[in-house]
């Protein structure tokens, strides 16, 4: 499963890109057919991407007169069996929540890019983890998930393409990209490749005009008694499959660890650092990253404090992924936090006193 | 030996629709019907269903249908037509739906000159929701929501969306057509015909007909009060005819 998700080292020629256009080529060699956007910083460089690349590739670029028009036009050519994608950000996404709700009770793939800026309200355009929740918590009304997908890197927004359209089209949901302001805007060399990518089933749901068929019927609505709860327990069966199967997760360094560090997204990658010096120092810490938000690697979390570890958490937000590594810890051990909200970013020395301060705890 | 002179055309689903008495969605979805069967069009048709009455149309229209978010369908239109330049893409909406909450979305639509179809169906009220005031109720009209009548003071003039969709150079045929009796309903299917005949033929722009529909529970007049009713009041804030193409 990893495997999928890396590119092959080496492979290819290296480039310098910025991550929201390494990710919206990325999107193209995967077969988007459109996309659908409106301006709003900092994810802007992926509609001018694609406003230059689709029409050169002979597919789809519109610009949308608002947010909610975007993933409606995603919802429109989804439903015609196409793959589409919109990229915003987190004002943005908020206004996509209906559609994304829509595009669930649907049961339509669609790839949903969120470049995470700082809020609540218009907030700021600094890099921000602050919408983990409406992002695995379905985010609009009714009882619904959206895989999402962590990428910490460049290279990992040009990865993160080919699977969210596979898994989309695979379980016909909303796959959503939760990236951020750094991610967005750093530039580090990158390889595309075009990837094999998974068997997918023919989209026989799909509006094509009925020739030679009976009619085929998108909707989300379903009166007569006991039919939506019916919907629901089918996407309830899909939700736990995707649990059981779809889980991504990378940890380092957890068998000896007496201090486990989870962090997504780049502040996985300052993490990083900050746990490699503590070992330098000789203290023993370890990190677990989770690549999947939903679904969330409860059981590898869970697994780890099974010896008893002291867990510190560390987020660009007041704390939410927090929350799902609380449940999967389940009260075995000790979890703590750390977090810089409304846009501001850790460094690696700010983390590093955490864990120092951590070791001085009492063991137990 | 008998001549069968009338029969359902076969896009129209032999089914009961949920429609009251005197509605005029009956009437609006066999025409529809009708043009899809005559153009011959069935088998590359989409069609996107409002959030209202109209709801259900692909219960009773038989091709490929979607329904979507209340006022979107134009963008949902907009997404289907791009990448599908080959297929017929009609919306079918309400004045709740297209001319109140998706009032940005035909808008725009029409702005970059959407090469879809719409027919927007105007009865100057919400029915679903149980008699509201739309943006095209009339002053004095009495809802659920102006319980004295509408005001201009206070809730503004009915708001008339052909005309300013027609200012727009994206629209290529405006028409406002009426189901208060035969002669006008042979009129509005003329006017749906043409607008899915300019589809047809890749003229580039959008084209929209608005009709005028009965709605005798939320008017609380009998069906035949109700066509009355689209003839003495609603025609004069509502002229019919050709507004643009």
């Amino acid at each position: 499963m990893i495997e999928e998700w890396q590119t092959s080292k080496g492979a290819g020629n290296r480039i310098l890109m910025c991550g929201n256009e390494a990710l919206a080529e990325s999107a193209i060699i995967a077969g988007c057919d459109a996309y659908f956007g409106y301006p709003i910083t900092p994810q802007n460089e992926i509609p001018a991407y694609m406003s230059r690349r689709m029409p050169e590739e002979g597919r789809i670029f519109v610009q949308s007169e608002s947010e909610l028009a975007a993933i409606n036009m995603v919802f429109g050519a989804s439903a015609t069996g196409k793959r589409a994608m919109t990229s915003s950000s987190s004002p943005g996404i908020s206004l996509m929540q209906e559609g994304i709700s829509y595009l669930s009770g649907a049961e339509l793939p669609a790839v949903v890019v969120n470049v995470m800026r700082g809020g609540p309200g218009l907030g700021n355009i600094a890099p921000s983890q602050a919408d983990y929740f409406q992002a695995t918590r379905g985010g609009g009304h009714g009882d619904y998930r959206t895989i999402v997908l962590g990428p910490s890197g460049v290279q990992e927004m040009v990865d993160c393409m080919p699977l969210a359209f596979d898994l989309a089209d695979q379980y016909r949901m909303t796959v959503m990209v939760l990236a951020d302001g750094i991610l967005g805007q750093m530039m580090e060399p990158v390889v595309l490749e075009k990837k094999k990518g998974r068997k997918l089933p023919a989209k026989e749901w799909a509006l094509t005009g009925a020739k030679g068929r009976k009619q085929n019927i998108v909707r989300s609505l379903w009166l007569p008694e006991g039919s939506l709860e019916k919907l629901n327990l089918k996407l309830l069966d899909k939700y736990k499959q995707i649990e059981q199967n779809e889980v991504l997760c990378e940890q380092y360094e957890i068998d000896d660890a007496e201090i486990v560090v989870v962090a997504y997204g780049v502040a996985a990658r300052i993490v990083r650092s900050a746990v490699s010096r503590a070992r330098e120092e000789g203290i023993k810490a370890g990190w677990i990253r989770p690549i999947t938000l939903w679904p969330f690697p409860t059981e590898q979390i869970s697994k780890a404090a099974d010896e008893f570890r002291i867990f510190l958490v560390v987020e660009m937000s007041n704390g939410q992924m927090v929350e799902d590594v609380r449940l999967a810890v389940n009260g075995k051990s000790p979890i703590l936090f750390y977090g810089r909200p409304g846009g501001g970013v850790p460094n690696v020395d700010e983390i590093l006193e955490q864990i120092k301060q951590l070791t001085l705890r009492p063991k137990k | 030996m008998m001549k069968t002179v009338f029969k359902r055309t076969p896009t129209l689903k032999d089914c009961p629709t949920h429609y009251c008495p005197g509605c005029g969605h009956g009437i609006a979805h066999r025409l529809i019907a009708e043009i899809i069967d005559e153009l011959d069009i069935r088998d590359r048709t989409i069609g996107i269903a409002p959030v209202g009455c109209a709801v259900l149309a692909y219960d009773y229209l038989d091709v490929d249908m979607v329904e979507v978010a209340h006022g979107r369908p134009p963008a949902v239109a907009t997404g289907m037509k791009r990448t599908n330049p080959d297929k017929i893409i009609f919306s079918y909406q309400g004045d709740g739906d297209l001319a109140s909450i998706g009032a940005a979305e035909i808008l725009h639509a029409g702005h970059r000159g959407e090469q879809i179809t719409v027919i927007f169906i105007n009865n100057a009220v919400y029915g679903m929701t149980g008699g509201q005031m739309a943006p095209t109720t009339m002053l004095g009209q009495v809802t659920a929501t102006t319980p004295k009548g509408r005001a201009a003071v206070e809730q503004g003039y009915p708001l008339q969306v052909s005309e300013l969709l027609a200012t727009l150079p994206g629209t290529i045929y405006i028409e406002r057509c009426a189901l208060s009796g035969v002669a006008q309903i042979r009129k509005t299917k003329k006017a749906i015909k043409h607008a899915f005949e300019l589809q047809i033929e890749g003229a580039e722009g959008l084209s929209l007909v608005e009709v005028l529909s009965p709605c005798p529970t939320y008017w609380r007049m009998s069906p035949t009060k109700a066509m009355e009713w689209i003839e003495t009041n609603m025609i004069k804030v509502f002229p019919l005819g050709r507004l643009k193409g």
